[in-house]
């Protein structure tokens, strides 16, 4: 016979096309547009931010695996390149680049690969390392640069605050949402990105836009998205519709306070996400409500990164409660 | 919309490079490797000797009992050897080596016989037939047909379903009989439909061969009792479960057989073996093969006397390709691989697939990212992911547990994993401590 040695190895003999590698960057290229608005209202500090978050997290990943760990180094696989790039969007535009770089180590040192790299982490690195920054240092993280085009709109805000900021504050200091309204951007600014907020939560349309390439690449499916922004709007219209002076619409929380960014690309994280659709529907309501008190009972105006690190948890429980139901376990008795 | 099963199922490409080929027939080899475990269930008894003369369609091997065949001499020839031979399990296996006699003229006759279409035979005797003349499940179970037709009593069986799925890449064996033996099929429905005394067939499908369920649905246009179902394209569905499910809607029960849900599924090849078996006495001792890769000079279809080495047919498709790196023994996704071509042709081979280094080799198996698409796929509602997990660690009774003895080894999930997980391996892995440790409890 020729000179190769014959392969031997079980069945299946094919493979389909799909890698984790492939995965990874289909999600960087579905942030692109999102990445691009960013660029444009943020300018010089957006690319910064990003820049310093994707090669600190790269960095830690080849520092941790290489001399902590000395295990393989997997930075190529782009699941590190991902957690930088999350990381930064969520983050404001132009925060100091130290804080950047400790987020950075939190998020992969601690969120990841103390877990046991990728696949074994429970929490969704690039939150856990939002969520520690937002704790540490509340003052910077929640310090919103104005845009720097067409900021006319957003004149009268409050050094940039975010929609959900305003509300939050508007209501505390006994205000109604009609007085509150001629200081929130409108809809149509907010559908586009020309607000305040973190670095990538703001275009609602890029985001959407992001997202409808994961689904039709088949990244992601609709349960999680879909579900996390119907729960929001069913909760907070129900409060809405009760006391429209003292809650915000559902269009507001939808479009503002990373409701998005979270629902298409943080929680729809492969690794720290149920795995059937079931869970995945369970796990999206859980988010949608945690996010919604924490919104109108909270502390924070945002809240739904603290959701999606809550839901996380609960994530083994709901894989082993709601399993695919097995092929023959209900029997059709409809024999004709 | 079309038809499909409840449950997962994949899409591999097709690569059915051998649709349009004309089923060829070979002239009879050399010599033959009659091997006498070739169905499922208890191995076949030698009857004859060496040196003996055996005519073709002569039984060679009896059947051992009730789950098992006859072997039939596929040549007129004189038995040279009872030797141990490697099938394609890899194992050497009890084998009867017959040489062909090239001046018996037996062997050269033309076989292709007049359409018959009365039937003669009671059901009774139909199944004792079937069972006499060595029939098998020739989708590739090889499970023993007659087993099939010997219905307990307690059940009642109102369909009878004919497996034209071929939903496996590459081949296209039963595609071709379909198309060219179209009419003996109908007749071998009917034949089976009076030995389970059923009023209701349907013929299932896959549309990527629209040219066959064109020319069923013609066949049958007067045929009130006998249906065409095409379906959707989609992997597993030539699984029987998964078959049921699709046409009828029906799931069979966790570890039940289709019989519980009153149905027998039988394969194409296998209705025109019975066809030729009852109308024409002639029992099962050749098969169609595909032979195909994308690197063969010419890939085709051939009808293949049982016991022909697989090295015979793959000179016959213009030899073995430069840079060959496998040799799998069915199709890619269920099909064995092979180390040796001297391995016969036997009852289960639907098709040969020759591979070269860029289909050949797995990808470097990376970690979990659990992104569920194994679960997702798995046409029979499991968690590959969870049943590798515990196979590897062991924990064969939490397995057994989440159903692992239900995986029907279609190998979706190794197939889709973006992380080259060896997901299956570790299945079967687990399925056979697991099987094993139920048997020594009883």
């Amino acid at each position: 016979m020729d000179s190769p040695p014959i392969v031997i190895s079980a069945s299946p003999h094919v493979h389909s096309e799909r890698t984790s590698k492939k995965i990874m960057y289909d999600v960087v290229i579905a942030l692109v547009p999102a990445f691009l608005v960013s660029l444009y209202v943020f300018g010089f500090n957006a690319l910064i931010t990003t820049s310093i978050a994707i090669i600190s997290c790269l960095l830690f990943e080849y520092l941790i695996q290489k001399y902590l760990m000395k295990t393989e180094v997997t930075i190529t696989d782009g699941s590190a390149l991902l957690t930088g790039l999350l990381l930064a969007f969520n983050v404001p535009a132009g925060l100091p680049i130290w804080m950047i770089i400790v987020g950075s180590l939190v998020a992969i040192g601690i969120a990841k690969l103390s877990f046991g790299g990728l696949g074994f982490n429970v929490f969704n690195p690039a939150l856990v390392g939002r969520v520690f920054l937002l704790v540490c240092f509340p003052v910077q993280m929640t310090l919103w640069p104005m845009a720097v085009v067409n900021n006319t709109t957003i004149a009268d805000a409050v050094s940039g605050a975010t929609t959900l900021g305003i509300i939050k504050e508007g209501l505390q200091f006994g205000g109604t949402m009609t007085e509150l309204s001629a200081k929130l951007p409108s809809s149509v600014d907010m559908l586009l990105g020309i607000t305040g907020g973190s670095l990538g939560e703001m275009s609602a349309i890029a985001l959407l836009l992001g997202g409808l390439y994961l689904m039709i690449r088949k990244v992601i499916s609709w349960h999680i998205p879909v579900t996390v922004l119907l729960t929001m709007a069913i909760m907070t219209g129900i409060f809405w519709s009760i006391d429209p002076e003292h809650y915000a619409n559902p269009l507001i929380h939808l479009l503002s306070g990373g409701a998005i960014l979270g629902a298409f690309f943080m929680a729809t994280d492969m690794v720290t996400s149920p795995m059937t659709k079931k869970g995945m529907v369970i796990f999206a309501i859980g988010i949608g409500a945690i996010t919604v008190i924490i919104r109108l009972y909270g502390a924070y105006p945002e809240g739904i990164s603290f959701a999606i690190l809550i839901m996380n948890a609960f994530v083994p429980l709901i894989n082993s409660y709601f399993k695919p139901r097995r092929f023959g376990s209900k029997i059709k008795a409809k024999i004709m | 919309m079309l038809k499909t099963f409840s449950k997962g199922g994949i899409h591999p490409p097709e690569n059915k490079l051998t649709s349009t080929k004309k089923i060829k027939r070979l002239a009879p080899p050399k010599v033959v490797y009659v091997p006498i475990a070739q169905h499922i269930g208890i191995p076949a008894e030698i009857i004859v000797d060496r040196k003996d003369k055996v005519e073709i369609g002569q039984v060679i091997a009896k059947s051992g009992g009730f789950v098992s065949s006859n072997i039939h001499s596929p040549v007129a020839g004189t038995v040279t050897k009872l030797d141990m031979v490697i099938d394609s399990s890899g194992y050497k296996k009890q084998c009867i080596v017959i040489r062909t006699d090239v001046k018996n003229e037996t062997n050269f006759q033309e076989v292709d016989y007049p359409l018959k279409k009365e039937i003669d035979l009671e059901p009774a005797e139909i199944v004792k037939r079937i069972s006499d003349f060595g029939i098998v499940g020739l989708g590739g179970a090889t499970f023993p047909s007659h087993v099939k037709l010997n219905i307990k009593e307690d059940k009642k069986m109102d369909c009878l379903i004919i497996n034209g799925v071929e939903c496996e890449p590459y081949l296209t064996a039963d595609h071709r009989l379909m198309l060219e033996k179209g009419e003996e099929i109908i007749v071998g429905i009917k034949i089976l439909m009076k030995a389970l005394h059923v009023h209701k067939a349907v013929i299932g499908i896959e549309d990527n061969k629209h040219d066959a369920v064109e020319l069923f649905k013609r066949l049958t246009a007067d045929e009130k009792e006998i249906q065409v179902a095409a379906l959707q394209v989609k992997y597993p569905q030539g699984g029987e479960k998964q078959l049921i499910s699709a046409i009828l809607g029906r799931e069979v029960p966790k570890n039940g057989l289709p019989m519980d849900v009153g149905v027998v599924v039988n394969n194409v090849g296998t209705i025109f073996a019975i066809y030729e078996a009852i109308q024409h006495n002639k029992p099962l001792i050749e098969r169609v093969v595909t032979v195909t890769g994308k690197k063969l000079d010419n890939p085709s279809n051939f009808w293949v006397k049982i016991g022909t080495p697989i090295k015979d047919l793959i000179e016959e498709v213009g030899g073995m390709p430069e840079g060959t790196r496998k040799i799998i023994n069915g199709g890619p996704m269920m099909g064995k691989a092979i180390k040796n071509t001297d391995v016969p042709v036997t009852k289960g081979t639907s098709g040969i697939l020759i591979v070269d280094e860029d289909e050949a080799c797995r990808g470097e198996v990376k970690n979990c990212i659990r992104c569920g698409e194994c679960v997702n796929v798995c046409p029979m509602g499991l968690e590959p992911h969870l049943l590798m997990n515990l196979s590897e660690k062991g924990m064969y009774e939490k397995a057994a547990q989440e159903d692992i003895m239900t995986c029907i080894e279609c190998g979706s999930c190794s197939y889709v994993c973006p992380s080259n997980r060896p997901l299956l391996d570790y299945i079967r892995f687990g399925k056979n401590i697991t099987k094993n440790l139920a048997s020594s409890k009883n």
